[in-house]
């Protein structure tokens, strides 16, 4: 069984869900338990859609490339975008009291509540890589 | 096809949004939106927004709500929560909002505190 699954996604809405499916699936090969799962599928979709609608801006020539990996410590994530890339600590705190009430600005949150692991690097070439990790 | 379905009921002055399906970026959300919309357009603006069936919200999901509060609160009206599921209750705690809503798990009280 391969231990890594890589995808190539269009800079659309209906890849969040395409990803989720195939990391999805690929957790349940791997046997990893509804715990990953539930984790593994909640930081897919947010850091695709992240990758979608902030890093590649909805800009279909600009790939959203993703990499599922078992590693002897757990499960692995990475996704890159193509796009101007970010400072992670300029990014409002959503638990803020001034920015409770904001529409947007939770996903990250959620990524690090869920995954044990989660940082970004500018990738080579431009964009923005986050690397996520569930350790078992 | 829509992720999410919609259906409206009223008690008394207090309409009822029963929601099924997933409140998620793209038509989850935009759905929500709508029906809200619609809703303090028609000049019902006690709205109570039942979870019980929502078996997915990612944050554009929880970010609707909180939109959806805010645009209900601006028409002077009020929106609350009623029958979360455990994730979705770790959600709202996890992003502090459960200090904001107002949420029940029984439709008779959810009901009561309307009045």
């Amino acid at each position: 069984m391969a231990a890594t699954k890589e995808l190539t996604l269009p800079s659309r809405i209906e890849s969040v869900d395409e990803a989720a499916l195939k990391a999805d699936e690929f957790v349940k090969e791997l046997g990893l338990g509804d715990d990953f799962l539930s984790a593994v599928d909640l930081a897919i979709r947010e850091s695709v859609a992240n990758a979608v609608k902030h890093g590649n801006k909805f800009d279909e020539s600009k790939p959203v490339e993703v990499r599922l990996a078992r590693v002897p410590t757990g499960f692995e994530i990475t996704v890159r975008d193509f796009g101007e890339g970010f400072d992670i600590d300029e990014i409002p705190d959503p638990t803020d009291p001034a920015n409770l009430l904001k529409a947007n600005g939770r996903g990250i949150l959620f990524m690090k509540s869920f995954m044990d692991e989660v940082e970004w690097f500018r990738a080579d070439g431009g964009g923005m890589l986050v690397r996520m990790m569930k350790r078992q | 096809m829509a992720d999410i379905n919609i259906s409206e009921r009223q008690a008394g002055d207090v309409t009822i949004l029963d929601l099924a399906g997933k409140v998620t970026i793209g038509e989850g959300s935009v759905a929500l939106r709508n029906a809200i919309r619609r809703l303090l357009g028609e000049g019902k603006s006690k709205i109570l927004l039942n979870l019980g069936g929502v078996g997915y919200i990612d944050s554009s999901g929880i970010g609707e709500l909180v939109s959806s509060f805010t645009a209900v609160n601006k028409e002077g009206g009020t929106l609350k929560l009623l029958n979360l599921t455990q994730k979705i209750q770790d959600l709202l705690a996890i992003t502090k909002l459960l200090t904001v809503f107002d949420v029940f798990d029984s439709e008779g009280d959810a009901l009561a505190s309307f009045q």
